[in-house]
């Protein structure tokens, strides 16, 4: 079911790094001594009415500038939509905890005030779907609206979901993002579950750093999905798989030739593989064991020391592949190795799993 | 997308029932499983009226063989149920002979515990037991009922307010007829909790004498609870098996109102489009709707919406309709799940199961809900809608099995 090719045609994306900026590729990434990476936020006020900014979570801002960025930036490379923006065809979401600044609003007045005296608003927003529902209403885009709320594969479940109707003929195009946001109190709740490093480290020394856990993280990116190629097409969205825990490392292995089989690729042909190695030992040992069976001749690039590990963090992932792509260099923070970029970087395949329980392969080629 | 997608199982628990045949006899026996709330300490206790599963969360753990198991959830333990009824139903012994999924709806997720842990974590940071919050996403019922199955393939979950498992059962739909699944366990599971009661009340939409949907003096919803699954198998899997078709998905619509968050437009435009694109893709004129299972969730807003979308699409020949949410209350994501089980068990059984409490006809429609069990008329397409928060709408077309 790969006869269509799909194009990547828009980026936009709020993160802990200054990728905001469309002319500079990560030249210039921010460290800091922490165990958690919060987004550099945009000015909202050219976007969002400034009635709405005060009474919305930051989850839904967040998605809002990036989907507005997508969009924007689909608009500059197709001549035609350029004056009139661009209403895509559906709009396809993911997230893992999905608005929890909104629910722990709702939850913390719910107690303090014994049910009592309660306001809708953040009962309202708390629902998963409001990112996606806010975004089609800011658009006025009645399209396909959805929502996957599937832990470590929430933004490939909407990656599979575009991939299906437009491969399908469903859909010419698709406004795909992940996102997740960092709140105080569920960072608390997830430190006392030992997920993060105890000790704050540099963020971008946390692969070196033998503490257990990794360094929270947030941030939301949309990519534009289109039937159509265009000068400035970013990438081809080859393929997305998502899988629960192999049980061995030769299941991951299978799993891993079955899914480049189906595109006519070997692992020898991946120029770059992007990994979800984020400074738990264990947690990366995974990625290590892959990497010695399979990469062994392959580039290979880490993204969370700039992003953080959270649960949609896989959409960071996507942006910096494409991004790759299209320019065709790989930035030097996100390398690591010994080995030089070859000359042409024409599949990237980025392999993340979410503390090893959802796993997922996402491939990226040259258009 | 071509191919086609078969019913073969069916699951359910609700306030009317613990199984597919507690639940039909509920339904002709127009039994309601509204009731005063049990579950749970809250000031809105003999006020506000709730549809609950009439299990414990105890009984639920034994029911599935995890007495004494502190790391479940209300919600995940009646998606367990519902879902194990779906496969066994469906007659499948080996969950792994064939490319399985599940594609699980929840709007609540593991809230029912979050809660108790956020009572004690607000007193102070280090309090609240973690087994309480770990299970707090929406993924954990979703991944406990597929390992309880045993299904590995794909597996994943959906949340859009109370369209929920409608889009459940449309991307498994589209999964198999792509080829990527032979078959799918579709559906959803949403517990009763307190923060749904109270964002719903926030609302002013809980009406306090049980919901009258499509009524003139309606006063807004009930809550409810439950789980229902559906097992979704391609035409292959079908005919390699013999397997006996229960109904099919013949086609499903979903499109966003873009008016309000929670709010529906008051002509139901995304009502309106998601029902025409289930229509245009299942090949059935309007004529040929036999029924319609609406969402008629007994708010003013919803089914004045839905009524004239209905109207708009249908004109002056509106099909025979009723809302089942006076039997089973409102189960969010699990709602369009519930409605299909009950659509299917409409056709199985060529009875329409009428509208509780209802009393007048709306003053701004021409229609009105049936109000008595009526058999006697053929049945063999039904429209099935959900409508939610973020103006997700939903709408699925049910079939008789024609060959």
């Amino acid at each position: 079911m790969n006869d269509i090719p799909i194009y990547i045609n828009g980026l936009g994306i709020v993160s802990p790094q200054k990728t905001a900026d469309d002319n500079r590729f990560l030249e210039e990434p921010l460290s800091c001594l922490t165990n958690h990476l919060r987004c550099i936020e945009p000015v909202y006020k050219d976007f969002i009415p400034s009635d709405m900014i005060r009474r919305m979570g930051r989850i839904i801002k967040m998605s809002i500038a990036a989907s507005k960025f997508c969009l924007s930036d689909a608009a500059k490379n197709s001549r035609e939509s350029i004056t009139t923006g661009i209403v895509p065809e559906a709009i396809i979401t993911g997230t893992g905890l999905g608005c929890i600044e909104d629910t722990e609003k709702f939850l913390t007045s719910m107690i303090r005030d014994n049910e009592e005296f309660l306001t809708p608003t953040s009962f309202i927003q708390s629902t998963h779907n409001t990112v996606a529902g806010q975004i089609a209403l800011l658009l006025k885009c009645h399209g396909y609206n959805f929502t996957f709320v599937h832990r470590g594969i929430s933004f490939e479940s909407a990656m599979i979901d575009a991939l299906t109707q437009i491969q399908a003929g469903e859909l010419s195009n698709a406004l795909v993002g992940g996102s997740d946001e960092l709140t105080a109190n569920s960072f608390a709740i997830t430190t006392r579950l030992g997920f993060w490093k105890q000790k704050p480290v540099q963020s971008l020394d946390i692969l070196d750093d033998k503490q257990r856990g990794t360094i929270a993280g947030e941030g939301a990116s949309f990519l534009f999905l289109t039937n159509e190629k265009h000068e400035h097409t970013y990438a081809r969205l080859t393929g997305v798989t998502a899988f629960l825990r192999p049980l061995s490392h030769s299941e991951l292995r299978d799993k891993l030739h079955k899914f480049l089989a189906t595109f006519g690729l070997i692992p020898n042909d991946i120029s770059l593989v992007i990994l979800g190695l984020n400074g738990d030992q264990r947690n990366d040992q995974v990625y290590k064991n892959l990497l010695e069976t399979d990469f062994q001749n392959t580039l290979p690039a880490c993204f969370k020391h700039l992003c953080g590990e959270y649960h949609t963090a896989s959409s960071f992932a996507t942006w910096l592949a494409a991004r790759v792509i299209r320019e065709q260099s790989v930035p030097a923070v996100v390398r690591f190795g010994l080995r030089q970029p070859p000359a042409k970087l024409d599949h990237v395949l980025i392999y993340n799993h979410f503390r090893d329980n959802n796993h997922a392969f996402i491939l990226l080629n040259r258009p | 997308m071509s191919k086609r997608v078969y019913i073969t199982g069916i699951g359910i628990i609700c306030a009317i029932g613990n199984n597919v045949t507690e639940t039909l006899r509920s339904l002709l026996t127009e039994k309601s499983g509204i009731g005063d709330i049990t579950l749970f300490n809250t000031i809105h206790k003999g006020i506000i009226p709730v549809a609950e599963v009439k299990m414990t969360t105890g009984s639920l753990l034994e029911a599935t063989n995890n007495k004494g198991r502190k790391n479940l959830t209300r919600t995940a333990l009646l998606g367990m149920i519902a879902a194990r009824e779906a496969v066994e139903s469906a007659g499948i012994h080996d969950i792994g002979a064939y490319k399985t999924g599940l594609i699980n709806a929840t709007t609540v997720g593991g809230m029912d515990r979050s809660e108790d842990f956020y009572a004690s974590f607000l007193s102070d940071p280090g309090k609240g037991r973690l087994i309480d919050i770990v299970n707090h996403d929406c993924g954990d019922s979703t991944e406990r009922v597929a390992s309880y199955l045993g299904i590995r393939d794909f597996v994943t979950t959906i949340s859009t307010a109370c369209s929920s498992s409608v889009n459940a059962i449309m991307f498994g739909s589209n999964l198999i007829k792509t080829g990527q699944l032979d078959r799918a366990v579709v559906g959803g599971n949403d517990s009763l909790t307190k923060f749904t009661l109270n964002g719903f009340n926030t609302l002013m939409i809980l009406d306090k004498t049980g919901c009258h949907p499509f009524d003139e003096n309606r006063a807004g919803l009930t809550l409810g609870e439950g789980a229902a699954f559906l097992v979704l198998e391609s035409e292959d899997v079908v005919k390699k098996e013999c397997k006996a078709i229960l109904a099919e998905v013949s086609g499903y619509g979903n499109a966003n109102d873009a008016f309000h968050q929670t709010a529906s437009s008051p002509e139901g435009t995304g009502a309106f489009m998601a029902m025409s694109k289930a229509l245009t893709m299942s090949r059935v004129r309007t004529d040929e709707i036999d029924y319609i299972n609406v969402h008629g969730t007994g708010t003013q807003n919803n089914d004045l919406s839905e009524g004239l979308a209905i109207e708009r699409l249908f004109g002056d020949k509106v099909p025979l309709f009723s809302s089942t949410k006076g039997y089973t209350g409102h189960t969010l994501g699990a709602s369009g799940a519930v409605e299909a089980v009950i659509s299917v068990l409409t056709i199985q059984n060529q009875v329409i199961f009428p509208c509780l409490n209802f009393f007048k006809p709306m003053k701004e429609l021409h229609i009105q809900p049936v109000q008595d069990v009526t058999k006697n008329i053929k049945i063999r397409n039904i429209l099935s809608n959900s409508f939610g928060f973020g103006g997700n709408n939903s709408a699925v077309v049910i079939t008789v099995n024609s060959e």
